[in-house]
């Protein structure tokens, strides 16, 4: 295992380290002490594990890689992560995910607002609860919240699925709870088992577009 | 009424009939109009201000024989690989999407020959523009519909937009009839929903922020790529100091003449201001950081011909983006296809809706049979003969005015023929030393 220590050397030589020609499969990141931009742009299928608190966009657009977090982390966590995983031991502030293309990003934590922004494709399990505006125009991708969801989850939502197993202060325009069928439950219960957390699937429920907003109608002004 | 005085039909100043037509249309419809291009009222512009010519004081340069340089480097401050371009005149951003393949491939044809860089849209990078264009600017949008770290690394500088001349402060729209199965795919969206573009960025709010967005691009890049900032023209002092401080190399300032693909008519006429104040403002901006000509000004927004890429050089501008005359060379507009610009509505020179995807010229659309009738090679090369007149022109002038380069150009090089322009572009009046709000008269 190869260690860098963030209170001798630079982030720009970890990200520039992380992204050459490595021997080394597996990164130990020392002394973060909360520093932004930690193993971002990663291309290749290294193990990276951070001790300690990020700041923003910690191991933004991700790609093969996975990275640990043993810690909180700041806004924009693995945002626009294309494939790999990120997990975050502790908790996200605000837009964790957001844009993510592909991948797996746990949180075992809270998530703060807009978790999973204009996410296109990634899979999000929180372990914690996430906070207001969560996957606003959300396109693809499923969003698993173990706790509860704040005001306006899933407003003009696309076609990401979301589950909740506690409660949803408000859900967002065009954001409806929907039947929980056979094949929700066994992919549900496939991502809790991923991402390591106890959960039944059965005590979720499932909330999705009502794709009446896909079109822009004059009647449905006022849903804005 | 005496048949000495038959009635006469007086029009109201305030009710016009564009005016009384538009209010009909909303309350028959009851919804707003939406349409592509920039504003269409007269607003203070380039054609307001002239080039001092030199005589006694100053001595011209030879045309045609005396050399007159061109060239401009972007985003020297910061990047390990700056862009050097051979002529000052670059592609604004449009989307794969809002424009057709064809369209996008002519662009990077066009800019290539000419020895310019041309720009990516929403939606993201198309190898057709990619595998055409020399020097590529990969926009970094609100929506980041398409994009990813492997295009991010493709591309010879990264654009982040904040906003374009057309709608400050506003997100965009692609109708569904143009979100075909290839843009839905690339954007990743159902086909044919209304696609939104979201106004701010997911991820970051506000300046202190955005520096921390273009540090994790240049980490994720390895500080390899230019960053441009791209703002629409609205408080242009500000937005221009607090995008420096955040470590911006470029600046792109868009005026509210710059088009847009699809927009309320009423955003597009009533937001923003024209290029010609905002570019004083960031100009002193930039002089007050010590940043003029390190942090390169690129200006958009009505540029036409070589005479206005010459003044807003003069005001400060290192480089201008074109857009909507990039589409006009294309062939959009051409008075061969007024009869059937006609059977949609509309007519040669006048045909703004871009946003319905019926373009006859095979430009704003992503129709398969009307996106063919472009050949990229030809529109290519009408491109790049455009781009080539802009600059003799502008060389022609600045040679005139006893230039070296294009550069060489400065605000003492201009007089305004209106008080409001003067006031606007910082320059006297003509046959005065008066610059309103600067001299006393």
């Amino acid at each position: 295992m190869k260690t860098i220590d963030l209170s001798s050397a630079s982030v720009r030589e970890l990200n520039q380290a992380l992204h050459g020609d490595v021997q080394d499969r597996e990164w130990r990141v020392s002394r973060p002490d909360g520093k932004h931009n930690l193993a971002v742009g990663i291309n290749q299928p290294l193990s990276v594990d951070i001790d300690g608190h990020a700041g923003y966009y910690c191991a933004g657009m991700n790609q093969q890689a996975s990275v640990t977090v043993h810690g909180n982390v700041g806004v924009g966590v693995a945002e626009n992560m294309m494939s790999g995983s990120v997990r975050v031991k502790g908790s996200a502030s605000q837009a964790a995910g957001a844009t993510a293309h592909g991948g797996l990003l746990v949180i075992e934590g809270d998530a703060g607002a807009r978790c999973g922004i204009s996410m296109k494709g990634v899979d999000i399990v929180v372990g914690g609860s996430i906070g207001h505006m969560s996957c606003f125009m959300g396109q693809a991708g499923r969003l698993v919240v173990c706790g509860d969801a704040g005001d306006a989850l899933g407003d003009s939502l696309y076609e990401v699925r979301i589950y909740v197993k506690g409660s949803v202060q408000s859900l967002g325009s065009d954001c409806i709870e929907k039947e929980m069928r056979a094949e929700h439950l066994q992919e549900l219960q496939a991502l809790l088992n991923e991402a390591g957390l106890e959960h039944k699937a059965a005590d979720f429920k499932r909330y999705g577009s009502a794709r009446q907003l896909y079109n822009f109608k004059v009647d449905n002004a006022s849903a804005y | 009424m005496s048949e000495q005085f038959p009635p006469v039909l007086r029009e109201s100043a305030t009710f016009d009939r564009l005016t009384i037509q538009e209010i009909q249309r909303a309350a028959e419809t009851g919804i707003y109009d939406i349409r592509g291009g920039g504003t269409k009222r007269r607003v203070p512009h380039f054609d307001d201000l002239l080039l001092l010519g030199a005589s006694v004081s100053r001595y011209p340069l030879e045309g045609y024989r005396e050399k007159c340089g061109t060239d401009v480097v972007l985003g020297n401050r910061f990047a390990k690989k700056p862009i050097h371009l051979k002529i000052p005149v670059t592609i604004a951003g449009m989307s794969f999407g809002a424009l057709s393949a064809n369209a996008k491939e002519a662009l990077g044809r066009g800019a290539t020959i000419a020895g310019t860089s041309t720009t990516t849209g929403d939606g993201g990078m198309t190898p057709e523009e990619r595998g055409q264009s020399q020097h590529l600017v990969y926009q970094y949008l609100p929506s980041r519909y398409g994009m990813n770290p492997d295009d991010l690394r493709k591309a010879d500088a990264i654009e982040i937009v904040l906003g374009q001349g057309a709608k400050p402060g506003g997100g965009g729209m692609l109708l569904g009839m143009k979100v075909t199965e290839r843009v839905a795919g690339m954007r990743t969206l159902p086909i044919g929903v209304d696609q939104r573009s979201a106004c701010r960025h997911p991820d970051w709010t506000g300046p202190d922020d955005l520096a921390i967005k273009i540090a994790e691009l240049r980490e994720i890049t390895d500080w390899e790529k230019p960053i441009y900032v791209k703002i629409g023209a609205s408080r242009p002092y500000y937005d221009v100091k607090l995008a420096v401080k955040a470590g911006a190399d470029v600046i792109v300032l868009d005026g509210m003449q710059g088009g847009t693909a699809a927009t309320q008519e009423v955003f597009i006429e009533h937001v923003g201001i024209p290029i010609l104040p905002a570019i004083p403002q960031a100009v002193q901006a930039l002089q007050e950081m010590g940043m003029h000509r390190k942090v390169q000004l690129i200006v958009s927004g009505g540029i036409r011909n070589g005479a206005d890429v010459a003044k807003a050089m003069a005001l400060g501008a290192d480089a201008v983006a074109i857009g909507t005359a990039a589409l006009i060379a294309l062939g959009d507009n051409h008075p061969r296809l007024d009869e059937q610009l006609k059977a949609i509505g509309s007519a040669a020179g006048f045909y703004d809706d871009w946003q319905n995807g019926r373009d006859p010229a095979g430009i704003t659309t992503q129709d398969p049979e009307l996106a063919k009738r472009l050949n990229p090679e030809e529109a290519g090369r009408r491109l790049a003969n455009y781009l080539r007149v802009l600059v003799l022109e502008a060389q022609t002038m600045a040679r005139a005015c006893g230039k070296s380069h294009l550069h060489n150009l400065d605000p003492e090089d201009l007089v305004a023929l209106t008080v409001e322009a003067a006031a606007m572009a910082r320059v006297p009046l003509a046959g005065t030393a008066w610059v309103p709000g600067q001299t006393q008269y």
